[in-house]
């Protein structure tokens, strides 16, 4: 089967440089994307690579729930089984569940605080890039020398030498790396961009929910990925370097890495559902076309939880020893994070209340979240029990918890978020049928898959077991587990097939306004021209777009959105092919690390440092717009501006 | 009435989930409970799951109602009132309802993680002592006051605590009974403590539940419980029929492979507490003192 998909890689790669040749695409590629600093099209390629990677981890997935259908099924062997489920949970969480919610970032957040691009264009280039090509590296692994074995959480000494020679843990290491300097980038970048870079009257209060979600999520980001980078550093010198931080032998101590991991781990799955939450008060504020109920509320809510999820790590190894004290602490602590979690769900709830309800796909997404996050969150609390946890832990019912939160949160949030702000990045939207039919296949599927998960933690079934004998009960709850997971593959499948048939015939926006939107982003044309707003607008209230609208329809003079000055020529950043390039050569580096070739990973780095060098000295970066051409480009979109009426 | 369909999905969850956590059907190991370890934690899940379905079920319930009453139908006659986004009185109840409910089950919390640190039942006589190593991929028993040994299962008496004291001479990993109580890490280089007991005899199932290599699925053990004459009984013809576990055979057992049960009529004297110390437990001696004695 590997021999298979290293053929089917390089059939694809192949297929890929000859369309690209045929149609002459090349420098269309370099000059339109490789070298984009737009935030626009950096998310475009986020979105892409998130949904690859998704298909990439699913089929991780259903091949593990394969082998499970059965007790003592002869389909997988134990090391393939170990490395398959490694790379799921870190492709997953690192490669599918980050790009996703960096993808939303980039296509909404300039668009909503009324700003032509991000704080620091070039760098949101870099994030990119460093993302994408550690995802290359990690994928590589497949083909060249082994993935890793020790679970996404590679907790040492099952992770440090000698239990592990083999190049696998070292990709994961390296590409976790290599990414995690990228979201480190993109953290800090949104911070700036959400802080800095407002329209004049966007106050915070203002603020739109997304927004805020976001820069909860940087925040978290900035927090808590320098611990990962500390862990996978310490490992990679216990394994290349003979250290021994992290065993027990000379002075070192496994648990030190169990914390340094989860004092990122659990801040982490925060980082990825509170984009989700943000994008769910969007699509229900506008699909109910009402505002939002208790934006107060929500705000602290979304700060709450930023501080107490930073606090709460431990809960991930109750059992490993530490007192009752220490134990209780966090227990409490992680059941606090319910409460504003629960003020969340129940404010969505009366946002639609006195509403006028309308189901498209974004809202039915939104929709099917709910019930999810209630039982999540339920049981997210069940384990917070700290006794109760004694039971659950390395058990099914954990992984059906986590999976009911992180695909019924974050994965249907940033479905949502794709399908409400698709018309927004194409131009088109994605067809209803299809896209109903995907989220009935994939949210039946669901439940279909996880919740029998809860029953087999109940029945003791450990997680991460490759087989399991028969006369334990467990054979009917993974046979239906299974079925629901090829559910879910079929839902994915129409939702790529949603794109596809899409591109070609999908319904065209021509308003820029297709679902009566109520922020800044659908003020603006579909796909918005490249500097997005030709003046910065200004904001008097909440919901600007909307109140606009309504002030229209009125009769009113538009205030609420005013375009105050005239034209002026746009100050805009270069594209730079450096990004790509800088990144290209942490992959090599990254590379040579991987099989211990020190020489190769020496000219990596010395690569780095050179793009580092010469951007440095670089002062031509930017340029403008001129009116001339703007003015052209909005007469084109049908626009007519204040400035020149 | 579209919004009917999501209803299958999370009904059939809902009718389920209490018909199968009343407890019926014995292969549900965490509620067919055995010992009163596993019986405190029973009582805190059911709490947990009570507790947190008086906020799940009408919040799904809710949702069904407001999107029927409030969908986008040209002749609802709901009222529509689009400004309308606070109210003080709601917002008290919001967070009022969730910070309840989290203030009595963190007490309860609280209180269960403090009672099951020590022993659940007053000791008439002395503890069990059991020590447990994991190894690839296998679980070493040893009953240093018995001085016998025991490989992938071991004897209880029932009705007396029973003090397992948990560690790796290989990767991490982790002890779980479910129908005795819940499970604890053994690490090489530390000794880890985890109190169990059983009220009835009977041959529990027990696993590694921390994933620790190729053949971890492997990994699994049972516990029988029998009265206390009978694992005297037991004893005694152990240590009379049994092989002995040598230096050597340790070793043997240390490599990686995956074994049936054994028996055997002692152990090298130490055997466990050298393992400790040579996996760095000498570092942490003043931990490695308290754990073992
Ligand atoms: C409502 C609040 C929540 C509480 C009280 C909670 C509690 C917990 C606890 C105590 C654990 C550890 C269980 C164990 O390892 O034995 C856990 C695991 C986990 N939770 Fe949550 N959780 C909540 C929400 C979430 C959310 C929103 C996400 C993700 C978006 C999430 C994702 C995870 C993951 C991925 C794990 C398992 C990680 C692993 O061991 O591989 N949880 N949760
Ligand atoms: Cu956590
Ligand atoms: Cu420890």
């Amino acid at each position: 089967m590997i021999y298979g998909a290293d053929v089917s890689i390089v059939l694809v790669t192949i297929a890929i440089l000859f369309v690209l040749t045929y149609y002459k695409k090349w420098g269309w590629l370099w000059r339109e994307w490789l070298t984009t600093v737009d935030h626009k099209k950096i998310g475009i390629m986020y979105l892409i690579a998130a949904i690859l990677m998704l298909f990439r981890g699913g089929v991780d997935a259903l091949l593990m729930r394969t082998q499970l259908i059965q007790p003592n099924m002869h389909f997988l062997k134990a090391q393939h089984y170990n490395e398959i489920f490694t790379t799921h949970g870190t492709l997953m969480i690192l490669f599918m569940a980050m790009p996703f919610i960096f993808a939303v970032f980039n296509v909404a957040v300039p668009l909503q605080i009324g700003a032509r691009d991000v704080a620091f264009p070039y760098l949101n280039a870099i994030s990119f890039w460093l993302f994408f090509f550690a995802a290359m590296l990690l994928n590589l692994s497949f083909v060249i020398g082994g993935s890793p074995d020790a679970g996404w959480m590679s907790y040492p000494p099952l992770s440090d030498l000698p239990f592990d020679m083999g190049p696998g843990e070292n990709y994961y290491i390296l590409a976790l790396q290599i990414t995690g300097i990228g979201s480190i980038a993109t953290g800090i970048n949104f911070f700036v961009t959400i802080l800095k870079m407002r329209a004049p009257g966007m106050t915070l209060m203002r603020l739109p929910l997304f927004c805020w979600s976001v820069l909860g999520a940087c925040i978290l980001i900035i927090v808590a990925f320098p611990a990962l980078t500390a862990a996978l550093a310490l490992l990679l010198i216990d394994r290349i370097a003979g250290g021994h931080f992290f065993t027990m032998l000379a002075g070192g101590n496994p648990m030190m890495y169990i914390n340094l991991f989860w004092v990122w781990g659990h801040p982490e799955v925060y980082i990825v559902v509170l984009p989700a939450f943000g994008v769910f008060s969007e699509v229900v504020a506008t699909f109910s076309r009402k505002r939002i109920f208790g934006y107060t509320s929500m705000v602290a809510s979304i700060m709450v939880i930023t501080v107490i999820s930073y606090l709460v790590w431990a809960h991930h190894f109750f059992t490993m020893g530490a007192g009752p004290g220490v134990n209780s602490f966090f227990a409490v602590a992680s059941m606090i994070i319910a409460i504003p979690t629960g003020v969340k769900v129940f404010t969505w709830l009366f946002t639609m209340y006195a509403g006028r309800v309308r189901v498209p796909a974004p809202m039915l997404w939104t929709l099917g979240f709910i019930p999810n996050f209630a039982i999540g969150g339920a049981t997210g609390v069940m384990l917070a029990a700290a006794p109760a946890d004694y039971q659950y832990h390395n058990s099914y019912f954990l992984i059906a918890h986590f999976h009911q939160v992180l695909i019924g949160g974050t994965v249907y949030g940033m479905i949502a978020g794709m399908y409400y702000w698709w018309p927004k990045m194409f131009g088109h939207r994605l067809n209803e049928r299809l896209a109903k039919h995907a989220f009935w296949w994939f949210n039946i599927g669901f439940y279909v898959c996880f919740m029998p998960q809860y029953f087999l933690g109940y029945m003791g079934m450990t997680r991460r077991i490759f087989t399991y004998s028969p006369g334990m009960g467990w054979a009917t709850w993974n046979l239906i587990s299974s079925i629901g997971a090829y559910m879910m593959g079929i839902g994915f499948i129409l939702i790529a097939a949603d794109i596809i048939y899409s591109a070609f015939y999908g319904e065209r926006d021509t308003t820029g306004d297709i679902w009566d939107g109520r922020t800044l982003e659908w003020s603006l044309p579909s796909p918005a021209p490249h500097y997005n707003f030709a003046v910065i607008p200004q904001v008097n209230d909440r919901d600007a777009w909307w109140e606009s609208k309504q002030q229209r329809l009125e009769g009113k003079e538009v205030t609420a959105l005013q375009y105050k000055s005239p034209l002026r020529p746009i100050h805009m950043p270069k594209s730079s092919g450096r990004p790509f390039v800088l990144s290209v050569c942490f992959f090599v580096a990254g590379f040579g690390l991987v099989f211990n070739w020190y020489i190769l990973g020496i000219l990596g780095f010395l690569g780095v440092g050179l793009c580092l060098i010469l951007r440095s000295f670089e002062f031509d970066t930017d340029y403008y717009i001129p009116i001339d051409e703007v003015q052209h480009t909005e007469k084109a979109y049908g626009r007519l501006l204040h400035g020149e009426q | 009435m579209r919004f009917l369909r999501f209803l299958p999905s999370s009904k059939i969850a809902l009718v389920l989930i209490p018909f199968l956590l009343s407890g019926c059907g014995e292969q549900y190991l965490l509620f067919n409970t055995a010992g009163p370890v596993a019986k405190i934690e029973r009582n805190l899940i059911l709490t947990t799951f009570v507790l947190t379905a008086i906020v799940v079920i009408p919040v799904i319930a809710l949702m069904f109602y407001i999107i029927r009453r409030f969908r986008d139908e040209p002749n609802n006659s709901a009222p529509y009132r689009p400004e309308w986004s606070q109210s003080h009185k709601l917002e008290f109840f919001v967070w009022g309802i969730p910070v309840l409910i989290i203030c009595v089950l963190g007490i309860l919390t609280v209180r269960d993680t403090f009672r099951l640190v020590r022993p659940t039942t007053s000791m008439n006589g002395a503890p069990l002592t059991i020590q447990v190593t994991s190894l690839d991929w296998k679980w070493l028993f040893q009953y240093p006051d018995q001085k016998i040994a025991t490989v992938n299962y071991c004897e209880i008496p029932t009705n007396r605590p029973v003090r397992f004291i948990l560690t790796s001479d290989a990767p991490m990993n982790s002890f779980w009974v479910p129908q005795l109580g819940g499970q604890e890490y053994t690490m090489p280089g530390m000794a880890m403590r985890l109190w169990l007991q059983a009220d009835k005899p009977g041959n529990y199932f027990g696993s590694g539940a921390n994933f620790s290599g190729r053949e971890y699925a492997h990994m699994k053990f049972n516990v029988v419980a029998k009265p206390e004459s009978d694992f005297q009984q037991w004893i005694k013809q152990t240590k009379s029929t049994a092989p002995a576990l040598t230096m050597d055979g340790y070793k043997n057992l240390v490599q990686q492979s995956v074994v049936d049960k054994q028996t055997y009529s002692s152990f090298p004297p130490g055997v466990f507490e050298q393992n400790i110390k040579s996996e760095g437990g000498m570092y942490m001696k003043h931990e490695l003192k308290e754990a073992t004695d």
